[in-house]
């Protein structure tokens, strides 16, 4: 195995999969990565397999020393990430000589970019995954993000890659949106019709006070109209659920597994990895489709990413 | 039983509208009917007091499959024999730096320091189901005299160990992370390892008693 050396960690750098879906009996949530769409990506495009753990970056970025060299391929935000002064293009395969470091700025458009390394990224697994679960210190790099001085094992660095190139269009297909569609929460029923017309018009605000739990959002208030107090049950993945005091929280990947607040709608499965590089201060809106609406896009995100022929020039 | 779409990949599964015994015996039913045979398409179930929420691959089937799979089930199923309940102590050391809201739960019931204890240390309860974080049981039920709402603002960093109460519900929080439970006492026990087998020391079903400990006994198995 090849070392890599984090000089600096940036703001929450850390090592994410797709997850450990399939604890919820044990209060155990999935976590994985925020943007599952840009990590299979840019895996894929280092010919690893899909969910391979690589480096989540998120809003700043930090400095990784390659001493043993590797192949790497940014995938989601763009950081601005050099080597040498250099740019490095994001969505394809770059060689990192031994010894020289790849620097990252500070976000340029979204929130979350993936260093992902041909071969991997190399921790012990926690119930078959190696995401960090940071609220509950458990996975990843020692249950936590990455600090100045952590030496984590990667692929070795490969004499041949393939230069593969996404086709035209697949990134414009899968581009992050500000407006997410929903489908109806559990709890629609208990809304009035103001705040239904609230959530299916209104602009949001992403809270500096969000994180991959949940993200709180600044808005209209969606009050309930029933006044019931609710018996906690499971929430999905992706459910807005509003607090009595009128807070709306989008509940995200690292989230608690049960609730008792009202959620009146929840993200469609192939809008969640846009959740994940939305930005503290990013104006969201929501719009509402149908379950089956909300499956066929997800088969079809499925499809498109299952496909090498329609990902690859 | 009653269904609702909870999001486009899953289904909330409703046994009962009404905390309780009975309620908690349909959901762990239900719950180990799944568990017993492979499903290909159930990614995840998450038992709560009335409830079960079914996330599916949803390229592989659709509500409606799902709901048709679980009625067919419930139709078939023999009585699972009852699962033995296991009987858990925990001990806990109460009030002073450890259970800071001990003091302000016995004003606001208007009962002695010593009288929540007691009342809190009296029942078995029974463990609902694990959900918030990983390893938090949601314990059951706690007397109505030492019942109190949770904290406004929830504290932004609750200490592992901490004993909670809210409402008619008392739990542990396995690790430090936010909370807004009124906290009383703390367990010096670890609840959730993830090197142990099980990792959580309080699985759903199972039945927890807490024992008074003092600060030097807390003190004590800390080190051992």
């Amino acid at each position: 195995m090849s070392l890599l050396v984090v000089e600096s960690a940036g703001l929450q750098t850390t090592v994410q999969d797709f997850g450990r879906e399939g604890f919820g009996v044990l209060g155990i949530s999935a976590s994985g990565a925020a943007d599952a769409v840009a990590l299979r990506l840019g895996n894929l495009l280092l010919e690893n397999k899909a969910g391979t753990p690589a480096l989540e970056i998120t809003l700043t970025g930090g400095t990784f020393l390659f001493p043993d060299g590797a192949v790497i391929c940014l995938a989601g935000a763009n950081f601005g990430a050099q080597v040498d002064g250099q740019a490095l293009e994001l969505w394809r395969p770059h060689a990192i000589l031994p010894g020289k470091r790849v620097v990252f700025g500070a976000t340029r458009d979204y929130a979350r970019c993936y260093l992902c390394v041909a071969g991997g990224i190399g921790v012990t697994q926690f119930l078959g995954s190696a995401s960090t679960h940071v609220l509950s210190g458990l996975g990843g790099w020692e249950g936590r993000a990455l600090r100045r001085g952590d030496v984590l094992q990667i692929g070795k660095l490969r004499k041949n890659i393939r230069r593969r190139k996404l086709r035209p269009g697949v990134l414009n297909t899968l581009k992050p949106e500000k407006k997410l569609r929903v489908t109806r929460g559990p709890q629609f029923d208990w809304f009035a019709e103001e705040a239904r017309r609230a959530l299916a018009s209104g602009n949001f605000v992403v809270s500096e006070d969000s994180n991959r739990i949940g993200l709180r959002l600044d808005g209209p208030r969606l009050a309930a109209r029933v006044n019931a107090e609710m018996i906690s049950e499971g929430a999905p993945v992706g459910a807005i659920q509003v607090t009595p005091s009128g807070q709306t929280i989008l509940l995200f990947v690292e989230q608690q597994t049960t609730g008792g607040y009202p959620k009146i709608a929840n993200v469609i499965g192939a809008d969640l990895h846009c959740v994940g590089q939305l930005r503290p201060r990013d104006t969201i809106r929501f719009e509402e489709v149908s379950l089956a609406e909300a499956r066929e896009l997800w088969v079809e995100q499925q499809k498109l990413l299952g496909s090498e022929e329609r990902l690859f020039a | 039983m009653r269904f609702q779409a909870a999001s486009d990949q899953s289904l909330l599964v409703y046994l009962s509208e009404e905390i309780g015994a009975a309620a908690h015996e349909r959901v762990v039913w239900l719950m180990r009917l799944l568990q017993r045979e492979p499903i290909k398409w159930l990614r995840n179930i998450q038992p709560a007091y009335c409830s079960l929420l079914i996330t599916f691959d949803a390229a592989a089937v659709d509500h409606a499959e799902v709901q048709a799979k679980i009625s067919e089930l419930e139709r078939h199923a023999k009585k699972l024999p009852a699962a033995e309940p296991r009987l858990v102590e925990v001990p806990v050391c109460y009030g002073g730096e450890f259970g800071p809201d001990l003091d302000w739960v016995a004003e606001q019931r208007g009962l002695p320091a010593e009288k929540v204890v007691e009342l809190h240390i009296a029942p078995t309860y029974h463990a609902y189901f694990l959900g918030f974080a990983p390893g938090f049981a949601y314990l059951g039920d706690l007397a109505e005299e030492i019942a109190v709402p949770r904290v406004e603002t929830p504290r932004k960093e609750v200490a592992a160990g901490s004993v909670g109460i809210a409402g008619r519900q008392t739990a542990i929080y396995p690790f430090g992370t936010p909370g807004g439970w009124r906290l009383i006492g703390r367990t010096p026990l670890e609840i959730f390892r993830k090197d142990r087998e099980p990792m959580g020391m309080i699985a759903i079903g199972d039945q927890v008693r807490f024992r008074p400990i003092t600060r030097a006994e807390f003190l004590a198995t800390r080190r051992a």
